[in-house]
C-alpha cells in the first residue's frame, strides 16, 4: 500500500498520520497543498486533521481549493481511496467529495477528549477490522464537528449503509449522531474522531490500529 | 470598483453562535430579542469592469459553501 498525506500550511496531525499509515506496512509519501500532482502508484490519500489555513472563511474552505486538492479530487472521482481525519474531513466535505458540512459545536466549545464511538457498518475497506455494533474509543479534538446535511441527504447516508461512526454520547450537535461517513462508493472516509491518535500503546488506546491494519490489504491503485 | 458580500447561514441551520448572543442580550436586560442570526461581511476591492456574474461564482466557489450558507451581493 502507498499512501499520501497532504500537508496544508497548519496541518498539525500530518505526521501521526503517516506514522500509522506506516505502522499498518504502508510506503507514506508527503505532498504539500501546492503540489499539482498526486505520486505515481498512491493507493490511498490522507488528507489530515490541523488547522488548514488557520480555518480562515470557513473550516477547510481554502484547502479545498488548493492545487493539490483539485488531484485528491480526481483521485476520488477515479475511485481512489481517501481517508478525511477531522480538518481533513472538513476540507473533502468542502470540496464536495463527500456530503454536508461540519459547523461549529453547538455548545460553542473546542472540544478534546475520548469518546465513545458505534461502528455502524463493517461492510468498508476502512471498518471490515471492526463489526458492526463494536464500540470503540478515539480521540475527538475540535470546534467545528456539527455534522450537517439535509434531512434527505442524512436519509440518504443512512439507507446506503454509508455512516461509518455514530458518536455514543453526541458531543457536537451532530445530525444523527453523525462521526464519520463514506463517499457512494465507500472508498471515501471522512471522520471528525482522530483514530491516528488511538493507534499505539503509547497513545493511551488502540482502537484506531484496526482501521489502519485493515487498509493495508488495499492494493488496487487508482 | 467595490463588492460588499453578506454571508449568512441559510434558516434550517442552526447558528449556536446566534443563540449564544441572544442569550447574553437576554442577561443584559434586553429584553424582546427573538432571534439572533450571525452572519459574514466580505468586502472585495474589485478591478474595473468585473461583473456580478463572477462576484456570484467568487460566492459559490468560495465565499460561501452553498450547503449550509446563502449570501448576497451588493455592487457599488
Amino acid at each position: 500500500m502507498h499512501a499520501a498525506v497532504v500537508v496544508f500550511p497548519g496541518s498539525n496531525c500530518d505526521r501521526d498520520l503517516a506514522v500509522a499509515f506506516e505502522a499498518a506496512g504502508a510506503k507514506v509519501s508527503m505532498v504539500w497543498h501546492k503540489d499539482t500532482k498526486l505520486p505515481d502508484g498512491v493507493d490511498i490519500v490522507g488528507v489530515p486533521g490541523g488547522f488548514s489555513f488557520g480555518d480562515y472563511l470557513r473550516c477547510g474552505a481554502i484547502a479545498a481549493n488548493s492545487p493539490i486538492c483539485n488531484e485528491v479530487k480526481a483521485h476520488a472521482d477515479r475511485g481512489g481511496y481517501a481517508i478525511g481525519i477531522c480538518n481533513g474531513f472538513q476540507v473533502l466535505a468542502e470540496t464536495g467529495v463527500l456530503p454536508g458540512a461540519l459547523l461549529r459545536n453547538a455548545g460553542l466549545k473546542y472540544i478534546c477528549k475520548t469518546v465513545g464511538l458505534n461502528v455502524v457498518t463493517s461492510q468498508c475497506a476502512y471498518t471490515e477490522g471492526y463489526s458492526a455494533g463494536d464500540v470503540i474509543d478515539i480521540p475527538i479534538a475540535h470546534h467545528d464537528g456539527n455534522y450537517f446535511a439535509d434531512d434527505e441527504t442524512i436519509a440518504r447516508l443512512q439507507g446506503e449503509d454509508r455512516v461509518a461512526f455514530t458518536y455514543t454520547d453526541n458531543p457536537n450537535g451532530a445530525k444523527g449522531d453523525i462521526a464519520g461517513i463514506l463517499s457512494a462508493n465507500k472508498r471515501v472516509l471522512g471522520m471528525m474522531p482522530h483514530p491516528e491518535r488511538a493507534a499505539d500503546a503509547g497513545h493511551g488506546g488502540t482502537d484506531g490500529q484496526a482501521l489502519f491494519r485493515a487498509l493495508s490489504g488495499i492494493l488496487t491503485p487508482a | 470598483m467595490k463588492a460588499r458580500v453578506h454571508v449568512m447561514l441559510k434558516n434550517g441551520v442552526l447558528d449556536p453562535q446566534g443563540e449564544a448572543v441572544r442569550h447574553a442580550l437576554g442577561a443584559m436586560g434586553f429584553d424582546g430579542v427573538n432571534g439572533v442570526r450571525q452572519g459574514k461581511v466580505i468586502e472585495l476591492d474589485l478591478a474595473d469592469g468585473t461583473t456580478e456574474a463572477t462576484v456570484n461564482e467568487m460566492c459559490e466557489k468560495l465565499l460561501s459553501n452553498m450547503v449550509i450558507e446563502s449570501y448576497t451581493v451588493e455592487m457599488s
